[in-house]
């Protein structure tokens, strides 16, 4: 089997897993998001927090937060192991590699916080 | 042997002149669409943060969605994420074994492309 240090659970076998199941969630977020948008035209502020701060709005909303983090870690993980490999980058690759990723990394986990608080600060 | 071997061995694995087949294209707007949500997410999180904050705050974000500017930037974003939906909605299909035969995926990456610039076409009508 091969494992590599620098994805997230170690087995591909698992990422690969963990990559769909955030995308079922994160397609099952923006298709009720965007439904109710388009179908509430008029939408004011009363309607809009009142929706984020129904607890299974914030359950969702959390879990399609927890889901994006999962799922943007693993794709630019991908990614940045198809590109940023020595052939295109040389004897710079690795630390490139790791750097892309670290910077990934720490945004996501920004990103995260930020977004609990938008979710629980109402 | 090794110099014959060596001699015939394909080596020109330039992208820029291999004529790529249309499962090519779609698999790397796929990439390229998730890099831009990855990117988008400050962006959105920022629309939903200030639109959540106060009344005032939500007219912002109401009145900021009304520049044409903000509005070419949220179409290429929700461009993106239908994109991506649609081709992740069909690389489920394939898990399931569904389309990823030869024939059968170029298939799938023509729909593909059709279904989301439908949908591309739909979600500029709504925004404008």
């Amino acid at each position: 089997m091969v494992t590599n240090v620098t994805n997230l659970s170690r087995s591909g076998l698992y990422d690969w897993m963990a990559q769909r199941v955030s995308a079922v969630l994160l397609a099952a977020y923006t298709l009720f998001l965007l439904g109710y948008v388009v179908l509430n035209p008029g939408l004011t502020y009363a309607d809009w927090t009142a929706l984020f701060s129904n607890n299974a709005m914030r359950i969702f909303s959390l879990l399609t937060l927890v889901a994006l983090a999962v799922h943007s870690w693993v794709g630019m993980w991908t990614i940045s192991t198809d590109y940023l490999t020595p052939m295109a980058f040389g004897r710079y690759a690795t630390i490139l590699r790791f750097l892309f990723q670290v910077a990934c990394g720490l945004v996501m986990f920004v990103l995260f916080v930020w977004g609990v608080q938008i979710l629980w600060g109402l | 042997m090794n110099i014959a071997v060596n001699s015939k061995r394909p080596v020109n694995l330039d992208l820029r002149t291999i004529k790529l087949p249309v499962t090519a294209y779609t698999s790397i707007a796929h990439r390229i669409s998730g890099v831009i949500l990855f990117i988008a997410i400050a962006g959105l999180l920022w629309m939903l943060d200030t639109s959540l904050s106060s009344e005032s705050g939500f007219e912002q974000v109401k009145a900021c969605l009304q520049n044409p500017f903000a509005k070419l930037v949220l179409w290429g974003v929700l461009s993106a994420l239908l994109y991506h939906l649609v081709a992740g909605i069909r690389h489920l299909l394939m898990d399931t074994g569904i389309g990823e035969g030869l024939e059968s995926g170029r298939l799938g990456a023509k729909l593909l492309i059709v279904v989301a610039a439908v949908l591309i076409v739909l979600l500029g009508v709504w925004i404008w």
